[in-house]
């Protein structure tokens, strides 16, 4: 049943439909649809499905050694460890998708944090907490970066770096959402810092963000000071990554992402099928949506059963990182996948010539996705130090960044830049969340946990390279 | 006009008027001078052929026309009237589409998402890849390309010739009213050759400038309407296709000059 393109839109223009694109197919059977798929495994594109089985393994082996893994309390918590990463993960897919790398990330995301927490601990009066000459440095160092960002015409990072600025310069007193856009806003300065020095200077990334990544975590040292640790008292910082939402907004909240992606879904189908484009078979799109939904509406169910592992207390609700990490998803995915900036990003990544020449201001967009990766490091940040309850002088150091990018690149982002999805990032993310917390249960230690991540990690970057030397082989 | 090309073929009838007239065109590197006053015309309906040895400055030629090397000295006139070429961005406004030899194409993104490249559609701010699509398969369809089952095949999985056809067709899409191959045909098998050259030739019936850069005598023959040759980074001879043969050519193509054409004997540097 495999139906042609029909020839009547435009049939005075083709002289020879015969010989034309009429054996151009925009529609396929399920068989057919699964049939190509089958062959773009074996040709080594294999997207996030290596990571799945992982995950998947994960789970069964932690299930079977630990009686306590699969229980709804540690699930919920495992959320909430592995959203700091997984959001980290998720901004460094844009400069892995150029097949850049920012190292900084990790510390950058600490800089956010203790800026955030000293303005919180200090309500406000960030002058009196830094001392005169770090404030003025700080400052100019935002000054620069908007300077920067303006110059090479990022409007948005510009903005957010000139309201942070705003805002360490008032000194507002201290507010948890005022913290966090803080916090935000302190991420997209570094982020034009770093991404000027890559894109316009032209330091090669490696490079620039390994001496940031010692940089910022000098940075984060100064501001929490040698040994200290500033904690962040705050109900609304706490319940971001600790908190879930009540019984009842759970499923509200279920309901609109369930009802929101099926209406989206469907209707993107429709709309192709009408206009004769390309698109997948009807009951593989109907499939897809159901299972999504089935999982989805599942994962609300457990998650609103009382968790709580004593009698006196209940808890229940979708922690607040789930639409936390479900937003910037859908947002960024958005971004990269029907935008213009999103379709030069991927150009680029994959052919940077062939982007300059088609009249891409190459130069720009390198800078941006180090200002994307910043910012929503800063987001990574807050959750990770609300996990935790304070920012110490480690923060966003050590293993952050490393875990990060283990995300992204064992979710299937290619580390040659041109191939990646954010959903890897996230899926990326939770192998790594669960390896942590299984082997934690296990009662294994932090060696251990650092061994297997960088053993899985390993696996993950050769499939990558494999899967890149069989495609190259399959003739593409 | 500086080249000897005053010969019994001077042009019968004055066909259309050319699109694109570069005049005394120089450009240097550094100290190493490629191309010296360079004088070209490309008329719309026709294709120029553009030959010469390595390192004779067809490539630099092609990438000073299509905005990657600004000229440093002369003119070049679009539609008659003056203009600045500076960046690929100023050439395509102009309307003048380049396809290189290493095929400027994105591995990772398919037909549409290409042909489209930095020209993308939107709606809503959003990328209607709805409307990007059908235009994208209509203008394969009119140029009766067969190319493989959907254009939304990653480039990645397209043989040579299939990669050649979407960087050409590219520029029917942009209604481009002057296009510049750069060997369209250097990799090509036999059969993708012929349908390259097919396509060139349907490329000129539409009314586009169509300059080609080739090293194969036979597909020159095939598709050129007239033939510039160029010798050292000087453009020595540009004569209609018809009375030319062969060998006149490969002679202007290795010594600058043919019998009466081409380079002056005195200006000659080698013997």
């Amino acid at each position: 049943m495999t139906q042609l393109y029909p020839n009547s839109s435009s049939g005075e223009e083709r002289t020879e439909p015969a010989d034309g694109f009429a054996i151009d197919t925009t529609r396929r059977t399920t068989r057919e649809a699964l049939g190509d798929y089958a062959a773009r495994l074996r040709g080594g594109q294999l997207g996030a499905l290596p990571a799945l089985l992982g995950l998947l393994t994960l789970f069964v082996v932690f299930t079977v050694l630990s009686d306590r893994f699969l229980t709804l309390g540690n699930l919920a918590n495992l959320l909430g460890q592995g959203a700091g990463i997984v959001v980290i993960a998720m901004g460094l897919v844009f400069v892995l998708l150029l097949g850049d790398i920012d190292l900084s990330a990790g510390t950058a995301s600490g800089v956010a944090a203790s800026v955030l927490a000293l303005h919180l601990v200090n309500d406000g009066n960030l002058l009196g907490a830094m001392g005169t000459t770090v404030f003025v440095l700080f400052c100019g160092a935002i000054v620069l970066a908007v300077v920067l960002a303006l110059a090479a015409r990022l409007w948005i990072g510009a903005g957010l770096a000139a309201l942070g600025l705003l805002l360490v310069v008032l000194g507002v007193p201290a507010n948890p959402w005022l913290e966090i856009l803080l916090a935000v806003c302190v991420g997209t300065a570094i982020g034009c810092l770093t991404g000027f020095l890559v894109a316009r200077v032209g330091i090669p990334a490696f490079v620039v963000t390994l001496a940031l990544f010692l940089a910022w975590g000098g940075v984060v040292l100064q501001f929490v000071g040698v040994g200290g640790t500033l904690g962040l008292r705050d109900d609304v910082l706490f319940a971001v990554a600790n908190g879930s939402l009540p019984v009842w907004a759970s499923w509200l909240f279920a309901l609109v992402a369930v009802l929101g992606y099926v209406a989206l879904g469907v209707g993107r189908h429709l709309r192709q099928l009408r206009a004769g484009v390309v698109t997948a078979p009807t009951p593989l799109v109907l499939g897809k949506l159901g299972a999504v939904v089935l999982l989805a509406l599942a994962g609300t169910w457990l998650l609103t059963l009382n968790r709580s592992p004593n009698d006196q207390t209940v808890i229940a609700g979708v922690p607040y990182v789930v639409p936390i990490v479900l937003v910037l998803l859908v947002l960024g995915t958005l971004v990269l996948d029907r935008t213009r900036y999103g379709r030069h990003i991927y150009a680029v990544g994959g052919n940077r010539e062939a982007a300059r020449r088609a009249g891409i201001d190459v130069v720009r967009i390198r800078m941006s996705v180090f200002v994307v990766c910043s910012t929503v490091a800063a987001v990574g940040a807050v959750i990770y130090s609300s996990k935790v309850g304070s920012v110490d002088p480690q923060a966003g150091g050590g293993n952050t960044l490393l875990f990060a990018v283990g995300a992204a690149v064992i979710g299937g982002t290619s580390l040659f830049g041109g191939r990646g999805r954010l959903r890897d990032a996230v899926i990326g993310g939770t192998v790594i969340a669960t390896i942590d917390n299984g082997l934690g249960l296990l009662g294994q230690p932090a060696a251990v946990v650092s061994i297997v991540t960088g053993v899985v990690l390993l696996l993950a970057a050769s499939v990558d390279a494999v899967s890149r030397r069989r495609a190259a082989a399959v003739g593409r | 006009m500086n080249d000897q090309q005053a010969g019994p073929p001077a042009e019968p009838t004055e066909p259309a008027p050319p699109v694109l007239r570069l005049t005394g065109v120089n450009k240097s590197f550094g100290p190493v001078h490629v191309l010296h006053d360079v004088d070209l015309a490309v008329r719309p309906g026709e294709v120029t052929a553009l030959v010469g040895d390595n390192g004779a400055g067809k490539s630099t030629l092609v990438k000073c026309i299509a905005g990657i090397h600004p000229v440093d000295g002369g003119s070049i006139h679009f539609d008659g009237k003056p203009v600045r070429i500076t960046s690929p961005r100023d050439a395509a406004d102009l309307g003048i589409e380049v396809v290189y030899q290493d095929l400027a194409l994105a591995d990772n993104l398919d037909i549409v998402q290409n042909m489209f490249l930095g020209r993308e559609r939107t709606r809503g701010g959003l990328l209607d890849e709805t409307d990007m699509e059908r235009a994208a398969r209509d203008t394969l369809a009119s140029l009766s390309v067969r190319t493989v089952a959907s254009v939304r095949t990653p480039v990645s999985a397209l043989s040579g010739g299939q990669r050649q056809t979407v960087a050409i067709a590219k520029a029917v899409l942009w209604n481009s009213r002057v296009v510049l191959l750069d060997e369209p045909t250097a990799a090509l098998g036999v059969a993708q050759t012929r349908q390259v050259l097919d396509l060139v030739r349907r490329l000129a019936e539409r009314g586009l400038g169509v300059v080609l850069i080739s090293h194969n005598m036979n597909d020159v023959f095939e598709v050129a309407d007239r033939i510039a040759t160029l010798y050292l980074g000087r453009l020595v001879a540009e004569l209609p296709t018809r009375d030319t043969t062969h060998a006149q050519v490969v002679e202007l193509i290795t010594a600058g000059r043919s019998g009466d054409l081409g380079l002056p004997r005195a200006e000659n540097p080698a013997p």
